[in-house]
């Protein structure tokens, strides 16, 4: 019987050893990607952040009505030409596949800046600038600066641009930012 | 029959021994020296209170631990980003002074590992310091120090909270050394590359409230100036 104990002590060992080796502790979901693949092996994806329902927070100053209800934006004069906002993003399907911060400011050492930072759990981050102005028809474009696992190495332009809804749907949002990521690999925009 | 029980009783005696070994595992301890401490350049750093109710926004899949802040805030409840967390917070310079916005997104990392003492979270911030520029900061940060030293003995605890004095270093990766990658995006950061390491600093926690006096600070290493080639005589 004491071996037979020996054995179970031994079997315990192994068995956590190899659930804790093979069984992965932590899972991420992931939704089917929707990418367009072109002949350069680049490849084009849509995402879109519906306004006010992704809209996680607006943080600027003097706001009437602050998002979320409770937010106290800080009252420094530093931050006075500061907006910084969060929202879900969503994919072509319109499921939330991540969240996304998108920082507007205005200083004499950067002048006039749009930023995002796209954030998709399951696949990595990318770090992108925009042109402070806005193209004549709506658009405004920019660059991946920074990626992060599946985005790191990619180089490649993004757009953004805001649709508003002529559904006339009673449950339809007032609008959406539309958001075009066009990326391709590194190695392959230098060759 | 009493074979039977004999082994079952091993294989639960076995498995709480593993267990046992891995918590108290000593080459799995927190390195508690930044990478940035031995470094000769200037380093700036950004700190911040890692309590949630600190933050400007603070919110998550709404039934973690911590409760999102301000309580109406939108929750992150869908299936792909039920394990990620987001958090805007004013971050401070070494004066105390408000010097710089910053957005967290920290998620879950599938990289996680517990037989080698990796709690992984992959986290991004995006950080707007006005009138310098912007940066992005890269990083997978490790928290099985902070499970091992601070949460798991708060469960322990008869009263349901962690006191005391625990510094650490979180970030592990992705650089070499264990430090984060930094990338500047205007002002006077436009198109730095450099490193950065994240800390905290802890001194009570709840089992109900999740971290109550917990301190951030992330130091940001600013190479030196190239100096422009001398022209040959």
């Amino acid at each position: 019987m004491f071996k037979t104990f020996i054995a179970g002590i031994l079997l315990g060992v192994a068995g956590a050893a190899a659930a804790l080796h093979y069984f992965p502790a932590v899972n991420q979901f992931r939704e089917q990607s929707l990418i367009i693949v072109h002949p350069n092996h680049g490849n084009t994806e849509f995402f879109h952040v519906n306004i006010p329902m992704d809209r996680v927070m607006i943080g600027a100053p003097s706001q009437k009505e602050p998002l979320p209800i409770g937010l106290e934006w800080p009252v420094d004069s530093r931050f006075a030409d500061t907006r910084a906002e969060l929202f879900k993003i969503r994919n072509g399907k319109d499921a939330v596949v991540g969240v996304a911060s998108r920082i507007a400011a205005s200083d004499v050492s950067s002048g006039d800046i749009v930023e995002w930072v796209l954030h998709l759990p399951a696949r990595g981050s990318a770090y992108v600038i925009m042109q402070a102005e806005p193209l004549e028809d709506g658009y405004r474009t920019g660059n991946l600066a920074a990626g992060t696992r599946e985005f790191a190495p990619l180089v490649g332009r993004v757009s953004e641009q805001w649709v508003a809804d002529t559904s006339g749907a009673e449950d339809a949002p007032v609008g959406r930012i539309e958001i075009t990521t066009a990326f391709v690999a590194r190695e392959v925009e230098e060759e | 029959m009493k074979y039977l029980i004999s082994l079952v009783v091993g294989m639960v005696v076995g498995v709480v021994a593993f267990l046992a070994l891995l918590y108290y595992n000593p080459m799995t301890s927190q390195n508690i020296l930044s990478p940035l401490s031995v470094s000769d350049n200037e380093v700036i750093t950004f700190n911040y209170s890692a309590v949630a109710t600190d933050a400007l926004v603070f919110t998550n899949d709404g039934k973690s631990t911590v409760a999102p802040y301000p309580s109406k805030v939108l929750q992150l409840w869908e299936p792909t980003v039920r394990l990620t967390d987001a958090m805007a917070t004013v971050l401070r310079d070494g004066r105390n002074q408000p010097a710089a916005i910053g957005i967290k997104f920290s998620s879950r990392s599938e990289s996680s590992r517990i037989l080698n003492g990796e709690a992984i979270i992959d986290s991004a911030w995006h950080i707007y310091v006005p009138g310098q520029g912007s940066l992005f900061v890269e990083q997978q940060e490790n928290y099985w120090g902070y499970l091992r030293e601070i949460v798991v003995p708060a469960y322990r605890s008869s009263g349901d909270n962690w006191r005391g004095n625990w510094n650490g270093t979180l970030t592990s990766g992705p650089g070499a050394l264990g430090t984060a990658r930094v990338f500047g995006g205007s002002g006077e950061f436009e198109d730095l590359e450099t490193e950065g390491v994240e800390a905290l600093s802890a001194k009570a926690y709840s089992v109900k409230h999740g971290p109550v006096a917990v301190d951030g600070m992330l130091s940001v290493e600013l190479p030196a100036p190239t100096p422009d080639p001398t022209p040959d005589p």
